[in-house]
């Protein structure tokens, strides 16, 4: 009896929490939904299930005449993509040759890279922006995305180096007595294996950029280079509150398919970083 | 010539000579390679002669006449001319390594390879470094670079009132450092925000994870229905980009228009509460906003391992007579813990410098009388102001120094304990 009863105990809390967790989690989601379909520009009459809901704001982010929400959008998606395909083409180069081969400077290489991957490259972000504005490349994508690829690397060669170590060598080393080149062993044996870490360094490196704010805000000068983050920030910023239905508008259009494509990939996510954590 | 008495000594000559590059290699008589050295040093002189000298003089002096010489691009400059030296002296090394070795091939009587093997030789020891090149390239600029000019900008006195080009910026040794533990203002400054960095970095990833390992735990009872559901609410704030979820929480806690104190705390019966303009309610604003971001990928992991320990080990245990509570103590989390500490660690490392969370909520602030950094400042967001709003750049750079150290210390301390570390091959 008295364990039945326990058990009823048990699960009645554990439901109350589940519940009260939900309500924390989902209340700001479903409040931003909300507040994107209120009419009017503040927040002050402002009801979380407005009584007459209005896509005004979503239409006014597409009119371009008036906002350049269209073109943060493609831009970030521009910059996101290429760190991803930059970002995959070096870390595979660098990830390989130390996984494959042992040459001098190697071990001193490896430590550097692990050193460098715990300092954040914005730390150093005075000297990021002089150097944009040194050489031109201040307020344009290029820079910006050379900066992301840079600091995606070490951390990444790390990630990549320790799945590639689990791939036995004794395939790469048959294939070369068979006569396979060295571009071959690479291209035709390991990166095909190594798939699962390729994916995994790809959606990282899309990631990243898309949610960094510091570096495009330091970076990008004119409001239709920005990205998303930095202008969605200028929206809210610039006069708070004047604005933050339409910023709700905003969020919720890049929030969505980046909720639902990480619900997709989230097991490789998963799974990339505890190889990568434990292995690495 | 003497050949028995010569050969002991093929490695030093060798070596010797090629502190004129290439002179090694003919005396070993490789021609061709020692020409490659000799055209290499003599081009890199030519290419590099003018970027050296002008560089090296403006590193050292930093211009001499204002409006002229613009102090911080001479550092530039001077920064590349290190990085250009760098790179020539890695190939004179080499030069004088290669003489040396093939010298002592000749002392020991062994063939010299043929300019053939040589050439195949180069193709494969060279192909890694081939492969390294595009983001080693990358790395140096982007990366080893800035880190360079901040280390040197640390040591003059680079800010509003030393601006080039109306301005010369000069060395100024240690005196940044001196000035942030030496002057009121600045060290006060600095110890508050060095104390909040320790507070938020402890209380807010250790709230997050124990959170996400709770949550995790609570939904894996296997008598739980909907487990599928609750697991992906769970994981939305990890979905939804963080910057976004960060500046709805901004507007959630606004204290004129803000739902939670409009709402929330007026349904339970409390007044309204300066989230934004009171500095311990923004720290515990944030707190709870950053376990909200955090949680899930805490929660995550931990169901992960969860689901991968054999059922077996509860069983056997519940055989012994264990209470639930020891099952959890003595199973659930040592294995738990094991399984994710690294990534807990790297958790804690992120949340020192979580930049965003704290700059998109309130700026870091809110302001604070006798200091120049806000209520909520993190040593990162700090120096973030320093550069963009005071222009205080030489200061700023001494900080990110210290910041720096404190996270190289603590990174090294934790990578020495991991797997990947004592890897034998890596030494």
């Amino acid at each position: 009896m008295s364990m039945k009863k326990n058990k009823m105990i048990r699960l009645t809390l554990s439901y109350l929490i589940i519940a009260l967790m939900s309500f924390i989690v989902i209340y700001p989601l479903l409040w931003v939904i909300g507040s994107s379909l209120n009419p009017g520009q503040s927040l002050s009459g402002s009801t979380m299930f407005p009584e007459n809901p209005t896509l005004a704001h979503y239409k006014y982010l597409f009119d371009l005449e008036k906002s350049n929400y269209v073109k943060w959008y493609w831009n970030s998606l521009k910059i996101s993509t290429l760190t991803m395909i930059l970002t995959v083409i070096t870390v595979s180069l660098t990830a390989y040759s130390f996984s494959r081969y042992r040459f001098i400077g190697r071990k001193n290489g490896l430590l550097t890279f692990l050193v460098l991957q715990m300092i954040p490259n914005f730390a150093a972000l005075i000297a990021i922006f002089v150097l944009a504005t040194r050489t031109g490349l201040i307020d344009t994508h290029l820079g910006l995305i050379l900066v992301y690829v840079g600091g995606q690397i070490p951390m990444n060669t790390w990630l990549m180096k320790g799945y590639l170590d689990t791939i036995p060598k004794e395939l790469d080393e048959s294939a070369k007595m068979d006569g396979a080149s060295h571009l071959r062993v690479f291209w035709q044996i390991v990166m095909p294996l190594a798939k699962p870490i390729v994916a995994v360094v790809a959606l990282f490196s899309f990631i990243a950029p898309f949610g960094d704010f510091i570096l495009a805000r330091i970076l990008l000068r004119t409001d239709e280079k920005f990205t998303m983050a930095v202008g969605l920030y200028e929206m809210v910023a610039k006069q708070f509150g004047n604005e933050f239905t339409k910023f709700a508008a905003g969020s919720v259009l890049i929030a969505i398919p980046i909720a639902a494509l990480f619900l997709m990939f989230q097991k490789y996510f998963v799974s990339g970083l505890t190889a990568g954590g434990t292995k690495g | 010539m003497d050949t028995k008495k010569m050969t002991s000594n093929h490695g030093r000559n060798a070596a010797l000579l090629s502190i004129l590059p290439g002179f090694g290699q003919f005396y070993n008589k490789q021609f061709v390679k020692g020409a490659i050295f000799l055209i290499l040093t003599v081009s890199f002189f030519a290419a590099f002669y003018d970027t050296l000298n002008w560089g090296f003089w403006g590193l050292f002096t930093l211009g001499e006449i204002p409006v002229l010489d613009h102090s911080i691009f001479l550092l530039i400059d001077g920064i590349i001319a290190l990085i250009v030296t760098a790179l020539g002296l890695i190939i004179y090394a080499f030069n004088i390594y290669d003489a040396y070795n093939n010298g002592k091939k000749r002392d020991l009587g062994l063939e010299l390879n043929s300019v053939r093997e040589q050439y195949h030789n180069l193709l494969d020891n060279g192909f890694p470094y081939l492969m390294i090149s595009p983001g080693f390239f990358l790395l140096v600029f982007v990366v080893i670079f800035p880190i360079l000019f901040v280390v040197l900008l640390a040591f003059t006195n680079y800010d509003l009132y030393h601006s080039p080009p109306a301005k010369l910026v000069d060395w100024v040794g240690i005196q940044n450092f001196i000035d942030i533990f030496k002057l009121d203002l600045w060290r006060k400054t600095f110890f508050g925000v060095m104390g909040w960095t320790i507070v938020w970095t402890f209380v807010a990833t250790t709230l997050q994870v124990a959170l996400g390992i709770f949550l995790a735990i609570l939904v894996n009872q296997k008598d739980l229905k909907g487990k599928a559901i609750v697991r992906t609410i769970f994981i939305l704030p990890w979905a939804v980009p963080s910057f976004i979820s960060i500046l709805i929480f901004s507007g959630m806690f606004n204290e004129t228009f803000g739902v939670v104190n409009k709402t929330i705390l007026d349904a339970i019966g409390i007044g309204a509460v300066p989230w934004m303009t009171e500095e311990n309610w923004t720290r515990l604003a944030l707190i709870f906003i950053q376990s909200w971001l955090g949680f899930p990928f805490i929660f995550a992991m931990t169901t992960g391992v969860l689901q991968s320990i054999p059922d077996e080990l509860y069983e056997a245990a519940t055989v012994d007579g264990a209470s639930i509570l020891q099952k959890f103590t003595k199973i659930t989390l040592p294995l738990v813990l094991f399984a994710t500490a690294p990534i807990i660690i790297t958790q804690y490392t992120f949340n020192f410098n979580n930049f965003n969370v704290i700059f998109l909520f309130n700026g870091g602030g809110p302001a604070i009388p006798g200091q120049n950094a806000g209520g909520s400042d993190i040593l990162i967001s700090w120096i973030y102001k320093l550069t963009m709003t005071s222009a205080q750049y030489g200061k700023a750079a001494a900080v990110t120094m210290i910041l720096s150290l404190i996270v190289i210390t603590v990174a090294l301390w934790q990578f020495r304990r991991t797997k990947s570390f004592q890897e034998e091959d890596l030494m």
